[in-house]
């Protein structure tokens, strides 16, 4: 498993468009909140756990319909799943990798995009924490949408379509632990819920990513 | 030590093969011939554990070899079609990769294949033929008893294939098997033939 994290991670290094075209993305969509609904600080605060979560989630769900596509192109999928690993453990594999490479240098950009939108300061460690896990559930949730979708036609418009409502809770307790640490009332509780979630979906999704590798 | 029993494979609604009934025993080497279309690549990825028999059964030894698929997977190489290089990265690093799952040495094995001193190009740079190559390297990594390969040749130059013939001679001399898919004339000796399509 380390051997294929290894490789996950050079060929991140070898193609760093994918990682630094989440972080941009990320950071556009945020910034065009205080173009929509104007620069007013108010407004933009009561925005801002909300519209920060929103676009980290789908800043993370752009590489995701490559993330088994390209393997099965080039012939690699097949090789990995006679590699001696199990299904289960190359889905949790690749889930983790797409996390390092996307969701963790979303984690770098939040203080900008946090000060875009007006957060108070005090609520930044917070929004780093929620980030990291929620993109780390998303990361987890659309390895198995990934799996399910690949070879689908069209798979990269079905993908987002399965994972995005799944991942609705973590946006609520996301927004809540942000906008509790905003507001000076104890955030603890919603970050225990969220990291629950994805403590569930940490052997959950990579079982369903695994069975559904199989039957491709 | 392998026995194929009355293997049946189906894709849609059409019945690839059926009845398929074979065995090999170490060193033997088993040539599938056929249209195209006839199944053959149908039957190595069913030979791999890719896509369960729609029938029949696959025995090891004697026991159930499906039955765990990892262990399955762990006594054979299967090369496809595609050369599963990943074109961002170098032909030593792609097989690095490999080694470090399966064991081997990757110098040695590109050596194997007459791809000593390209280690350093990224897979990209390479022609079809050497990808060809690179992707054989893989079995020349660590002994394994089966090789399941899928019109190995296609690609290869003369000299590639007279290398090709030894690595396939040197891993039969060793006890192992081949299964091998092609239209062509392969280096192997003495093997035998598997004609798919004709019961249709």
């Amino acid at each position: 498993m380390i051997a294929l994290l290894r490789r996950e991670w050079l060929l991140a290094a070898r193609h760093p468009g994918d990682t630094l075209a989440a972080m941009l993305f990320f950071l556009l969509v945020t910034a065009l909140f205080p173009f929509g609904v104007g620069p007013a600080p108010e407004t933009l605060a009561r925005l801002a756990p909300g519209a920060l979560l929103a676009s980290a989630l789908l800043a993370a769900l752009l590489p995701l319909d490559r993330l088994f596509a390209a393997e099965a192109e080039d012939g690699s999928l097949d090789q990995l799943l006679l590699s001696g690993l199990a299904p289960m453990q190359l889905a949790l594999v690749k889930a983790l990798a797409h996390w390092l490479t996307t969701g963790a240098p979303l984690l770098l950009a939040s203080p900008v995009a946090a000060a875009m939108l007006n957060l108070p300061v005090e609520a930044w460690g917070v929004t780093v924490l929620v980030l990291a896990l929620a993109t780390l559930f998303l990361s987890l949730l659309g390895t198995a949408g990934a799996a399910l979708t690949l070879g689908a036609r069209r798979g990269g418009v079905l993908l987002p379509l399965l994972v995005l409502p799944l991942a609705i809770p973590a946006m609520i307790f996301g927004a809540a632990a942000i906008e509790a640490a905003a507001s000076g009332v104890s955030w603890r509780p919603f970050v225990l819920l969220l990291g629950a979630l994805t403590a569930a979906a940490l052997p959950l999704a990579p079982l369903a990513a695994g069975a559904a590798l199989r039957i491709d | 030590m392998l026995d194929a029993i009355d293997l049946a494979a189906i894709r849609g609604e059409r019945v690839v093969f059926a009845g398929l009934s074979f065995s090999l025993t170490a060193g033997e080497a088993l040539l599938l011939t056929g249209a195209n279309g006839a199944g053959k690549s149908t039957l190595l990825r069913l030979l791999a554990g890719l896509v369960p028999p729609a029938e029949g059964s696959l025995l090891w030894h004697g026991s159930d070899a499906l039955a765990d698929g990892p262990a399955h997977a762990a006594r054979l190489r299967y090369l496809a079609h595609a050369d599963a290089l990943k074109p961002g990265l170098t032909l030593e690093e792609n097989l690095t990769f490999w080694a470090r799952l399966w064991g081997g040495d990757t110098e040695s094995a590109l050596e194997a294949v007459g791809l000593q001193g390209l280690g350093h190009l990224p897979a990209r740079m390479l022609s079809a033929g050497q990808k060809r190559r690179a992707a054989l390297a893989r079995l020349a990594l660590a002994p394994v008893p089966l090789w399941l390969l899928d019109e190995p040749s296609v690609g290869l130059d003369a000299a590639s294939i007279s290398l090709f013939g030894r690595l396939l001679a040197a891993h039969r001399a060793a006890g192992g098997m081949v299964v091998a898919a092609t239209h062509v004339e392969l280096p192997l000796a003495d093997a035998a033939t598997l004609r798919l399509g004709d019961m249709a």
